[in-house]
């Protein structure tokens, strides 16, 4: 009792504004060392080009549109390749769930596929697709498909059986049992999904445009390489660590709304 | 129902006779309500019945027949099939010969379960939790205000926009309980409900128990194995042994009852040894 009050107590004190800002003190730390190690010549700027050298060839290509174009292409593909397997995932993990018919008939099937490296399908995926966008949309999308399917799997066969008695005793239909019991008890593991095939969804996603694309940030990265633009190749692989922080902190903000039942998201 | 008319008529009488004439009818028309809640119990005549799990036969043919608002407490050792009873009773689980009947046609919503385990929904607020227990009415108007009454009946008023994961043990035992009562049902099921809880809480969740009971004149089952228990709530201890009732005693101690009292202390005694003899011969 005496050591949960002392550490609970200080965080009380604490501003909650300073308690954001803290986790950035780190890669901020990381940016400046690094900007003075480029400066003072420890680091060649043919290895690795300053920080500051990064932010103007991005201010290049934000100038030049480019730069906002391929991001919103990029973004574009992970969020419609997400979309696509997410739901499909999410659609056999409540059947198979839900249904030991529809389990027996598809699940072995699904565990044979899942164990096959999705992105040692990109040469017969380029050659059914060319470098087209369904490319790279049935790749993300195929990526994104198992965490989502086998975390709503499992969310949903974990799913406290008293509670579902109890739902039953209390009258519930099958509809009313699936929305007030099943589902939000299925939820914090659909959400370790999610988490887990986010970053699924940008791997993909970043293979699949350095190797086949003609527009997007991998896309963008390779051309650099090309033409020996290290400051380019930096830069995007910077804003692939912007994007995946962005996807996280969302399916966090996402998290904290709809499991506040929950005593681990619960604010002190 | 007789005692009920005669201890209303001195309070509506100093009621008008002090000028609260509004406030006499108020009176008088709650004490009719809870006199129709009174008989609202419902008699249960079980015949000839049986339930086996695969080659185990647990109950071996009980005979039994309940009142309408009696407080029948069921004892026995773990595993004599006491907690099979009560699931037979509540409809969980298949019978597999003979039969349990209500004397009439039953709603869902009249036959009521508390068990153990709270099983609040942890994703629903206190008052949504109670809802639940108003079976197909939830989606009614006036559904609010009953959660509300009933949260109130068990003294949780002011947690009713709490999620369960804040609430002590009792305080969720209770949730549950108002859960139960919500859709006012005429049997209600008690499996081991006080049985996780400290000793402190579940004196007072006793309490709790009777004075629901009396308030409400449901026909109460407990499931316990607390023979303390059984004797301080019920009006008649049945004694379950190898699947047949061993002992059926009643208590006719006058309540409120007092704990520890001598008469309910060799009754208890009685009881207990019934149910050491009955080890010993197995």
């Amino acid at each position: 009792m005496s050591l949960i009050d002392s550490i609970s107590l200080p965080r009380r004190l604490r501003l909650p504004r300073v308690d954001g800002l803290i986790q950035w003190i780190v890669p901020l730390t990381i940016i400046a060392i690094w900007q003075v190690a480029s400066v003072t010549g420890f680091v060649p700027s043919r290895v690795l080009p300053a920080p500051s050298d990064v932010l103007l060839a991005g201010w290049k290509l934000l100038v030049s549109g480019e730069l906002v174009r391929n991001i919103w292409v990029s973004f574009w593909r992970a969020s419609i390749g997400f979309l696509i397997g997410g739901s499909i995932g999410f659609a056999f993990g409540l059947a198979n769930g839900l249904s030991q018919l529809s389990a027996k008939l598809t699940d072995t099937t699904l565990q044979m596929v899942r164990n096959v490296p999705h992105l040692a399908l990109i040469p017969l995926v380029i050659l059914w697709f060319g470098i087209d966008e369904s490319a790279k949309l049935f790749l993300v999308a195929l990526g994104v498909f198992f965490p989502i399917y086998l975390n709503t799997l499992h969310g949903i066969r974990t799913v406290d059986p008293q509670l579902i008695e109890m739902g039953r005793i209390y009258g519930m239909t099958d509809g009313e049992l699936f929305h007030r019991v099943i589902f939000p008890g299925a939820l914090p593991s659909i959400f370790v999904g999610i988490r887990f095939a986010l970053g699924i969804m940008w791997l993909t996603l970043i293979v699949a445009e350095t190797i086949a694309a003609s527009s997007g940030l991998g896309y963008m990265a390779m051309q650099a390489r090309e033409f020996m633009l290290i400051d380019v190749v930096v830069l995007s692989i910077l804003i692939y660590a912007l994007l995946g922080k962005l996807a996280d902190s969302a399916s966090r903000v996402l998290e904290r709304a709809t499991l506040s039942w929950h005593p681990a998201f619960q604010k002190r | 129902m007789q005692t009920a008319l005669r201890t209303s008529l001195p309070e509506t009488e100093l009621a008008s006779r002090a000028g609260f004439a509004p406030h006499a009818r108020v009176v008088r028309e709650e004490r009719q309500g809870e006199r129709q809640a009174r008989s609202s119990g419902l008699p249960l005549s079980i015949r000839g019945l049986r339930k086996s799990f695969g080659s185990n036969e647990v109950l071996r043919g009980i005979d039994l027949h309940i009142p309408a608002g009696q407080f029948v407490a069921i004892v026995g050792k773990s595993g004599c099939g006491k907690s099979t009873l009560l699931r037979l009773i509540a409809g969980l689980d298949k019978i597999d010969a003979g039969s349990i009947s209500f004397g009439q046609n039953t709603q869902p919503e009249d036959i009521r379960v508390m068990f153990q385990e709270p099983r609040l929904l942890p994703w629903a607020r206190v008052l949504s939790n109670v809802e639940v227990g108003l079976g197909r009415d939830r989606a009614s108007g006036d559904a609010h205000t009953r959660a509300e009454k009933a949260l109130t009946e068990v003294g949780l008023a002011d947690k009713r926009d709490q999620w369960p994961s804040v609430l002590s043990g009792g305080q969720k035992q209770r949730v549950a309980l108002a859960r139960a009562l919500v859709s006012r049902p005429r049997v209600l099921a008690f499996d081991e409900p006080l049985g996780a809880l400290d000793a402190l809480t579940r004196i007072s969740m006793q309490r709790l128990l009777e004075r629901v009971w009396r308030d409400q004149g449901f026909t109460a089952i407990l499931v316990t194995h607390d023979v303390a228990e059984a004797v301080a709530l019920a009006d008649r201890v049945l004694v379950i042994d190898e699947g047949r009732i061993a002992h059926d005693v009643t208590i006719n101690a006058a309540r409120p009852r007092e704990r520890g009292s001598a008469e309910l202390a060799s009754l208890e005694g009685s009881i207990l040894s019934n149910l050491l003899s009955a080890e010993d011969r197995t």
